[in-house]
């Protein structure tokens, strides 16, 4: 199999897959705006979430992190921001990402101009910059410049089973090529943290990674809920899993048998290469926002119900874990591992499909999730609303 | 011939597979297109395991080449591997889970 693919080279050296013109609100209030101005413009993604604003400090932390991350994202060619009033982050992100050298501008609502002014203004700049982007040439890449995100939605019974270790045997050779990989879901791997804390490079990254599995539980108690106690569920015990180290090891399996280099914070960008963790909620929508936002350019996604959820910006391979919802939902779904249960097919050799896929997604294939516009976004939350 | 796969094996250390579909009574296990001499104890329903080996009580149950829990009753060839004679390493019971670790380290 030929490891190379065309990408995007940007101006800070990182390789898109896609090349994307995008627009994106820094506040909620802005959401409704941004799509109007975003289909003004055919071919330019909204970003839209409702955060942003009557945040404490670590959560507009968060935001601005994730909206640095999404915007300056290497399947990113040019990124308009929205903003509102005098405090609003759009300028300094701005600024931040044209030092690294992208192609980002600003637009502030406020009582200086009418909002057709603004709507007026970001069309023309929009119109520009996509016109620009299509002047971009591809170049080749190797897959060792490719970072992955390992996320599941909607598991079943069969999750763990078929898809999440196929998953595990593509990270396991995409690492094993010099490429990252990077799992995510803290809250997925309580009950099996000690076995990825052992799986660690070093005490440090082990400690780490239970550290951060200890504050998750510590989130959750504080609102009443004991993560342990409520797994597995009684629906997780008619599907056969046992016991919480069953349940988690199904999860954490994605990251295959890999050493554990780093573990990030939500929307942080991995140092190291080969197999890395990230702090994310178990929701797939806020993890996959999180694990783009780190610069993942593709993101593996595992799914028994066929959870829709896709990306703005990186294409979300799914990967079906039974043959029924292959067969009653085969347009939402990238990979079949249930051939795993009705056609003899091995662990190993879904994991070669999903390598070939991957690859195809990375010169340009569109997946399920790209072909209906499945675009969420929304921002993990820390804390309560001001 | 090649035979339906009937059960998956996850990992080479494993004590269990997984039935891939719902095994009957008397009916041997086949695992990666070979027919096993193991067969079901009793039905197995699809997703549950099954016992390859005999885990005697005390003893590590292992899928995915890792600790899962601990047999809290003898557990026969081809006995459905589950809540009944299986419990987690939970929190009251420190002293094997450190030992559980020690022993995957290895």
């Amino acid at each position: 199999m030929l490891k190379t693919f065309e990408g995007y080279r940007r101006a800070n050296g990182s390789i898109g897959v896609r090349n994307h013109t995008i627009v994106i609100n820094t506040v909620g209030e802005l959401a409704g705006l941004t799509k109007k101005l975003a289909n003004l413009v055919p071919g330019v993604i909204p970003v839209v979430h409702q955060a942003g604003q009557s945040q404490y400090s670590e959560d507009s932390d968060q935001t601005i992190k994730t909206l640095t991350g999404t915007a300056g994202h290497p399947n990113v060619s040019a990124a308009l921001f929205l903003g509102m009033g005098t405090e609003d982050p759009a300028e300094g992100i701005v600024e931040t990402l044209k030092k690294d050298g992208h192609h980002v501008y600003s637009i502030i609502f406020d009582k200086k101009k009418s909002i057709a002014e603004c709507l007026e203004e970001g069309k023309v700049w929009l119109k520009n910059a996509l016109e620009l982007s299509k002047q971009q040439k591809t170049e080749k890449a190797d897959v060792s410049e490719l970072t992955i995100g390992l996320e599941c939605g909607g598991s079943d019974a069969w999750s763990g089973i078929t898809a999440n270790p196929s998953i595990g045997a593509f990270s396991d050779s995409i690492v094993a090529d010099g490429g990252t990989s990077v799992l995510a879901e803290t809250t997925e791997a309580v009950g099996a943290e000690h076995i990825l804390a052992n799986r660690a490079v070093n005490s440090e990254v082990g400690n780490r990674f239970l550290e951060i599995v200890k504050r998750y539980e510590q989130r959750a108690r504080a609102v009443g809920e004991d993560i342990k106690a409520a797994n597995p569920s009684p629906g997780n015990k008619t599907g056969g899993l046992t016991t919480l180290e069953e349940k988690s090891l199904g999860c954490i399996k994605k990251g295959g048998n890999s050493t554990l280099m780093e573990v990030i914070d939500y929307a942080h960008s991995p140092t190291e290469k080969g197999f890395i963790f990230m702090d994310t909620p178990g929701y797939d929508v806020e993890s996959v926002v999180g694990l783009v936002a780190g610069g993942a350019q593709i993101v593996l996604f595992s799914t028994g119900k066929g959870s829709p959820t896709g990306s703005p910006i990186a294409p979300v391979i799914k990967i079906g874990t039974n043959p029924k919802l292959y067969k009653n939902m085969p347009e939402h779904i990238d990979v079949n591992a249930g051939k795993i249960i009705d056609q003899n097919y091995t662990i190993d050799q879904i994991g070669e499909e999903i390598y070939s896929k991957v690859l195809q997604v990375a010169n340009g294939e569109i997946t399920a999730s790209e072909k209906f516009h499945n675009q969420e976004f929304s921002i993990w939350r820390l804390a309560e609303t001001q | 011939m090649s035979q339906k796969v009937n059960a998956l094996k996850l990992d080479e250390e494993d004590n269990v597979a997984v039935a891939l579909e719902t095994l009957k009574a008397g009916e041997l296990l086949s695992i990666k297109n070979e027919i096993t001499k193991i067969s079901a104890t009793k039905t197995i329903p699809y997703g549950h395991k099954i016992a390859l080996n005999p885990i005697p009580k005390g003893n590590r149950v292992i899928k995915y080449g890792e600790c899962m829990g601990l047999a809290t009753e003898d557990i026969a060839i081809g006995d459905h591997v589950h809540v009944s004679n299986v419990r987690g390493l939970t929190e009251e019971d420190k002293s094997f889970q450190k030992e559980c670790i020690d022993v995957e380290n290895i």
